[in-house]
């Protein structure tokens, strides 16, 4: 189980600041600590079951339940930790995160000599150069604009510049794709907390998160709702799946699992409706549309592996966890909800 | 030199996103060759930084001396990294590399080679050098080690300056050495196909 060690001189910082402030608004300390409480328990059965796996359960579905809760540990580490840092901690891990993904998908996919220099600026330059945009946060909002730009315009430049034509249109698209999923798309979760949103009260707008952290509640709520949905998906599919939508693509999403999953994502928006900016059943639909997104990650992610022949992004590269695999749905769902919330409660 | 040795190791890692697997074999302070297939000017500090760190102490990856003596940081760099540096344009009778990579292990190092001699850029490996051949009849005690270095070639391609930080792979298999009776040839494309047996496992 990890848990978060405070460096010695951080210790004494916060006990010198006697006005210490819980970084956390109070409903969204609520939300984490059920979530650490679920996660207790969750080990907790995990190592049951561990134990008892030899007689009554099958110890694939145990390794696979224990594994998921350890990166359920992870998320919710990193989560907490870039939250505690601060808005720019949090923008920075989730470039970390990013970067890793991109990282995972370019080596999955085949490219040629000809593409080093395009992907030298693609993941050195522009990966980080969007997060600074999202950090930065100015009046333009380019972050908006800037990487999708960059991705249609400057890599086939580069690419054709290396004077190679092979597959020339399938290598740029290649490419064009990985930033727009692993980096554009994802930045979007941490552009989350430099909204301010209103809500409406008896008929008057007022400001929702003015200087009291409660964006982060927001960011938390998006992020539990997407990878509870994934376990969801996966598990109402596992019970009465019977439709598979794509056969050909990933045989474990169905309509059934795809619906449940809705249906229940819904129930647990309006469950967690108070850190956030909507009614309960605002909360419901928009945890329908998250639903729906990180369905269309997964699936999309399915088709991608299918076409390279991996199993998941973890088999690839052998001991890595596979980052890509954790986050799809949060990359489809990110920009949507963004969006979505930026349209209705601005 | 602590200090250097540690953040190439980092930066190795960081540049490359390695994982190493070691098939067959483990890891050992014993006496060793580790040959590899040779696609990246990183190759060698990739692997030697892939090593557990009391084995990486003992082993010394040889490297072309015209490359590495050129410039103040490569040089500060090779000797972090305790290369064995060669001579690939001087190599006379009387002072053959093997001789003096047989004299720098002494009792104790291993070595990093790339028998294929230069980087090579297409899919097959070249054909293997007799510098291997040479150690293994020299110091039969000698555990050759393959090693399959996967993906180096487009983290940082020949002709390139900057790398791409992608993943990679370092699959080390399990030793081979010189039979009894083996020629030249029949030994040097049994240690290659070990190396290509290694890339083949992974797919």
């Amino acid at each position: 189980m990890p848990q978060i060690m405070l460096p010695p001189f951080l210790v004494g910082f916060l006990e010198e600041t006697a006005d210490f402030v819980l970084p956390f608004e109070e409903h969204t300390a609520w939300l984490i600590a059920a979530v650490m409480v679920l996660l207790i328990i969750g080990s907790f059965i995990g190592k049951l079951l561990e134990r008892s796996s030899e007689e009554r359960f099958n110890s694939a579905i145990v390794r696979s339940f224990n594994q998921r809760i350890r990166s359920w540990w992870l998320i919710c580490a990193i989560l907490i930790a870039g939250l505690v840092i601060g808005k720019t901690g949090t923008v920075v891990l989730f470039g970390l995160i990013a970067f890793w993904a991109l990282r995972e998908f370019i080596t999955m996919t085949p490219t040629r000599r000809g593409d080093h220099r395009a992907l030298f600026w693609v993941l050195v330059i522009f990966t980080p150069l969007q997060f600074v945009l999202v950090g930065i946060n100015d009046d333009s909002q380019l972050f908006k604009v800037i990487l999708p730009l960059l991705a249609a315009l400057f890599v086939p430049t580069r690419i054709a510049l290396a004077n190679d034509q092979k597959r020339y249109l399938e290598r740029s698209a290649k490419i064009l794709i990985g930033i727009l999923i692993c980096v554009y798309a994802l930045s979007f979760a941490p552009a989350l907390l430099y909204l301010e949103l209103k809500t409406t009260v008896d008929g008057t707008k007022e400001i929702w998160n003015e200087g009291n952290n409660k964006e982060k509640g927001l960011l938390f709520f998006f992020v539990l709702i997407t990878q509870l949905n994934d376990v969801l998906q996966f598990g109402w599919g596992k019970l009465i799946g019977r439709n598979v939508i794509a056969d050909r693509i990933n045989t474990s999403r169905t309509l059934e699992g795809v619906i449940g999953a809705a249906a229940s994502s819904a129930l647990l928006g309006a469950l967690f409706f108070w850190v956030t900016p909507f009614a309960f059943w605002q909360a419901a639909i928009i945890a329908v549309v998250i639903s729906i997104c990180g369905f269309a990650g997964g699936i999309t992610m399915s088709a991608i592996k299918r076409d390279r022949g991996v199993k998941d992004f973890g088999t690839l590269i052998q001991g890595h966890a596979g980052i890509l695999d954790r986050i799809d749905s949060l990359c489809f769902a990110a920009p949507v909800f963004y969006l979505v919330t930026e349209f209705f409660f601005t | 030199m602590q200090l250097t040795s540690r953040l190439l190791v980092a930066a190795a890692k960081i540049v490359s996103g390695y994982t190493v697997r070691w098939k067959d074999s483990t890891p050992d302070t014993c006496q060793r060759i580790y040959f590899a297939n040779h696609t990246s000017h990183l190759d060698g500090l990739v692997l030697w930084a892939g090593l557990p760190q009391e084995i990486r102490q003992l082993t010394r990856p040889v490297a072309a001396k015209d490359y590495w003596e050129k410039g103040w940081i490569r040089r500060h760099v090779a000797n972090a990294f305790n290369a064995l540096l060669i001579d690939r344009r001087e190599v006379k009778v009387h002072r053959s590399p093997v001789d003096l990579m047989i004299r720098e292990m002494e009792d104790k190092y291993s070595l990093i080679i790339f028998p294929e001699g230069s980087r090579n850029n297409k899919e097959e490996m070249n054909k293997f050098k007799s510098g291997l051949y040479y150690l293994a009849k020299k110091r039969p005690d000698l555990e050759l080690v393959p090693v399959y270095l996967d993906n180096m070639n487009r983290i940082l391609p020949r002709g390139e300056v900057l790398p791409v930080p992608l993943l990679s792979n370092i699959t080390i298999g399990a030793p081979i050495w010189l039979e009894q009776g083996e020629t030249k040839q029949q030994f040097l494309s049994r240690a290659r196909e070990a190396v290509i047996r290694l890339r083949d496992d992974e797919e």
